[in-house]
């Protein structure tokens, strides 16, 4: 690791504690420049509490971070100074329209207000938030609040940039057009440490991963190291009749010794790295009277490394953030 | 969720959304970092943001604005007669205390305020920008004092129109208002304490309300402790708001005592030394 580019996120044996419940409990992190890396875990398994803690908003109990080359508690100032911070919570102010939020960013962060009206009016027609610029933010749809939550972490470019769940609660499109974002502020050079508890988002994303559960790194590694330390690869089976599913589980356990049902009704997979044996499972699906409407053979899915690795599936947790979804609408 | 479908998210982007990633490459390219805000600089742009919630928000100004102005011309009218001899004796003596009344029960939403930025996240957007720490606590305090201003003018003209004719003119009433507007900050600080510790707006709404309501009708604001039983008396005699009230009451009048005054500005001093600390300590670890 040693010739590569240089570490923007350095953390040695994080360690956060609530009362009793230890949130974070000794976390390792090394981030390199210009990168996107990917924390991945579900709900409650302390990725927020790392990022706010790499973020300078708390300070750890035990272990330490450099960020930027800057330690975290006694260079806090310094690392506020090139690092933003995007919530889980869209931190805007609701009360205020689009506009006046970024000119309110724009000022503490030391331009003059001509200049901060200037760089808001841009961002917001970067982020095609211009037709809703005048509008008080809780009048904002889901993925127009976090599209100004983003721009308004870029009033400023910063070095680093903290995305903690950024697509929670999103539809497919309003997802799309964040992760694009996301994609653009890469290539244009700014490091990002992103939060996520869907797998899918990681694996799109991110150059390297942190799988992290119960306040450990259970794993890390580039998208693909993580699937091939789960297993070799896996047949991909969809069928047209969800009724049929099953039957077709029994035959692939009995071809390839185990099949595995997707969250889609109709999708399940087997682990199978040989194309003939799939071929072969495939056409016994068929004989057996299965109407398939396509299969693949290819890597595991994220979804199945982190079972593999965790033996349990990522949604599992998933009640704590439904009941502070319930809350935020309440307060709203 | 297979991964072997891999679509390139460049292929399927429409026109408008290439435009939008060239604007954005832009917007990032063209921002040479300024140089740091000063501590005055990041309060006043708190300031502002607390002006434009007034502006965005104006049920909050409302809410203890009407109360205040319905119990000037209930109390008046209907408790006038029997409690002073004539409504507009009454007046004179009511609406020096009903001022207090209203700025105090507006101290109420800086706590409300700083919970609301607290449970809505927002507290760690500016937690983690690089500026002065306290700047959003002082700069919410410009914001409220803009609230306060507003509260009292319309309490004092409210009071005019019905027949309120202060004997120290429009300095007596200035002087009264600016002392009560020292003390607010003062109290301030302790609903901003409460907002920090209670889980939410609504907590901390009902728990202000239920301190500084029975506290404001313990006092002297609506009748005269003379006719009071023992304890009770005395208890309304060293409520800081009957002092206030008093104080107010002599500085419209024409007749201020300086010691009322005194405890007053000690007690804003006291509230401020005990409680902005203790707010700035538990925004630091929110």
């Amino acid at each position: 690791m040693t010739t590569q580019a240089p570490l923007a996120i350095e953390a040695t044996g994080l360690v956060k504690s609530f009362g009793e419940t230890r949130a974070v409990d000794g976390v390792d992190l090394a981030v390199r420049s210009g990168t996107v890396y990917g924390v991945l875990g579900p709900n409650g398994a302390g990725k927020t509490t790392t990022i706010r803690m790499l973020a300078t908003l708390l300070r750890p109990d035990a272990g330490s971070a450099r960020v930027l080359g800057h330690d975290i508690v006694r260079d806090a100032e310094n690392v506020r100074e090139l690092v933003s911070l995007t919530g889980q919570l869209a931190s805007v102010d609701e009360d205020l329209s689009g506009h006046e939020n970024l000119v309110l960013l724009g000022l503490l962060l030391g331009l003059r207000r001509a200049a901060a009206k200037e760089r808001a009016g841009e961002l917001l027609a970067a982020f095609g938030l211009t037709d809703a610029a005048g509008k008080l933010v809780k009048h904002y749809s889901g993925g127009m609040r976090r599209r100004l939550d983003i721009a308004a972490s870029i009033v400023v470019t910063p070095q680093l940039m903290f995305l903690d769940e950024p697509t929670t609660g999103l539809d497919p499109r309003s997802r799309n057009q964040v992760w694009d974002i996301i994609r653009t502020l890469v290539a244009e050079g700014t490091t990002i440490l992103l939060c996520t508890q869907y797998l899918e988002e990681a694996d799109q994303l991110a150059d390297r991963i942190a799988v992290i559960d119960r306040g450990t790194v259970i794993a890390e590694g580039t998208p693909a190291e993580l699937k091939a330390s789960v297993g070799s690869g896996a047949l991909h089976v969809r069928l047209l009749d969800p009724e049929q599913r099953g039957e077709a589980a029994q035959i692939l356990e009995r071809e390839l010794g185990s099949a595995h049902l997707e969250p889609d009704p109709s999708a399940l997979s087997a682990p199978c790295s040989d194309a003939d044996r799939a071929a072969e499972a495939v056409s016994t699906l068929g004989r057996a009277g299965v109407r398939i409407g396509g299969f693949s053979l290819g890597q595991p899915s994220l979804d199945e490394v982190f079972l593999a690795l965790t033996g349990h599936t990522a949604e599992d947790q998933n009640d704590d953030e439904q009941a502070g979804d319930l809350q935020e609408e309440r307060a709203a | 969720m297979s991964t072997q479908t891999t679509i390139d998210p460049q292929a399927i982007a429409s026109a408008a959304a290439a435009q939008e990633a060239a604007a954005l490459r832009k917007a990032l390219a063209s921002a040479p970092r300024p140089p740091r805000p000063s501590a005055l600089q990041t309060a006043l742009a708190f300031g502002w943001r607390g002006m434009l919630k007034v502006k965005h928000v104006p049920e909050q100004l409302l809410d203890v604005t009407i109360t205040p102005v319905m119990f000037v011309v209930m109390f008046t009218y209907l408790f006038g007669g029997a409690i002073a001899g004539s409504p507009g004796a009454y007046l004179d003596y009511i609406l020096p205390g009903i001022l207090v009344m209203s700025i105090l029960f507006t101290t109420v939403y800086s706590g409300v305020a700083l919970n609301t930025d607290l449970t809505k996240g927002v507290i760690d957007r500016f937690r983690s920008l690089p500026i002065w720490r306290p700047a959003p606590l002082v700069g919410a305090l410009l914001g409220d004092s803009v609230r306060y201003l507003i509260g009292g003018t319309v309490i004092v003209v409210v009071g005019l129109a019905l027949g309120f004719r202060p004997d120290a003119g429009p300095t007596g009433v200035l002087a009264a208002m600016a002392l009560v507007i020292v003390f607010a900050f003062g109290l301030s600080w302790v609903f901003t304490t409460i907002g920090l510790i209670l889980r939410s707006p609504s907590a901390v709404m009902n728990a202000g309300f239920m301190g500084i309501f029975p506290l404001t009708f313990l006092s002297n604001v609506f009748v005269d402790p003379e006719t009071l039983p023992a304890g009770l008396r005395e208890f309304v005699d060293v409520n800081p708001i009957s002092i206030l009230t008093t104080a107010s009451r002599g500085l419209m009048h024409g007749n201020p005592d300086g010691t009322d005054i005194l405890i007053v500005l000690a007690t804003a001093a006291a509230l401020t030394a005990i409680f902005a600390p203790l707010t700035t300590r538990l925004y630091r670890r929110a």
